[in-house]
């Protein structure tokens, strides 16, 4: 801890960070995996036409990263290499997630598992899977 | 007359505003971040996803360090949001810099949503060898 005061951080950014994990932690139980930092953070929305995941994974080779579509859930793996670290060189903060990860996420069931596209831009993953045709609304024409 | 005053006095205070002062007052996601010294200097990589390089601030003011940025995300119309861990659209994180580090020197690199920033040491702090001399 000695180490980290070195660099002192923004105490307002601290303390508002802190009452939204308290207000995240009250809100919603926290799950057996921990609370929401997990790696990568998930953003899930929807429009009527398709389902959009925004997995936030920074640093990545996309081609090190593995997105599968199985029975409804979709599951972001992969792995995020340390960065290096020079012989005689002292690490002072390290806060960074480092290691093999994976998130699951499980999806309605009027998705398509064969429009699925998925596209990674400043290290956000986005994979967006349309619903089934047969599940958009439609106007029905009044003959 | 005085109305046009007015509108530029307007402009001039939103154009002040819309600088550090105001985004100090804005709520922002803290990136974690890792920093790591070598005899040279000091390397920080701070994890910022979703933020392109055009929005991304950096400055250096005295010995005060502040890395801030913005997300833009590809949103499609409409969307509703049935689950959202990051939450603010904003980054943004404040560190003190030590005398011996040489700020007019940051290098920074902006990949894959990893900020690095190469600071180095002053040379009067670089770590020498002193040759000796056989007599």
């Amino acid at each position: 801890m000695y180490a980290r005061s070195l660099f002192p951080r923004d105490v307002f950014v601290e303390l508002d960070r802190l009452q939204r994990e308290m207000q995240q932690a009250f809100d919603v139980g926290p799950t057996i995996r921990g609370l929401t930092r997990g790696y990568p953070a998930l953003n899930v929305g929807g429009t009527p036409t398709a389902v959009d995941i925004f997995a936030f994974a920074p640093g990545l080779d996309p081609a090190n990263l593995d997105v599968q579509f199985e029975k409804g859930t979709l599951t972001i793996a992969g792995e995020r290499k340390a960065p290096e670290v020079p012989e005689k060189a002292t690490v002072h903060i390290g806060e960074r997630f480092a290691g093999r990860f994976r998130r699951v996420v499980s999806l309605p069931e009027d998705v398509d598992p064969n429009a699925i596209q998925a596209s990674y831009r400043d290290g956000v993953l986005h994979v967006r899977i349309q619903r089934k045709e047969e599940a958009q609304p439609r106007r029905i024409a009044i003959q | 007359m005085s109305n046009k005053t007015d509108i530029a006095n307007a402009a001039t205070h939103a154009a002040t505003s819309s600088g550090a002062d105001k985004s100090r007052d804005e709520a922002a996601l803290l990136p974690p971040v890792d920093v790591i010294e070598d005899a040279g200097g000091i390397t920080l990589y701070a994890d910022m996803p979703g933020v392109p390089r055009e929005r991304l601030h950096l400055q250096v003011e005295g010995d005060t360090l502040t890395i801030e940025g913005e997300l833009a995300l590809s949103v499609p119309e409409g969307m509703e949001a049935s689950h959202a861990e990051v939450n603010l659209a904003r980054y943004r994180r404040v560190f003190t810099l030590s005398r011996e580090l040489d700020a007019g020197k940051v290098n920074a690199k902006l990949e894959h949503g990893v900020l690095t920033l190469r600071i180095p040491k002053a040379e009067h702090a670089q770590p020498r060898r002193i040759e000796v001399q056989i007599a």
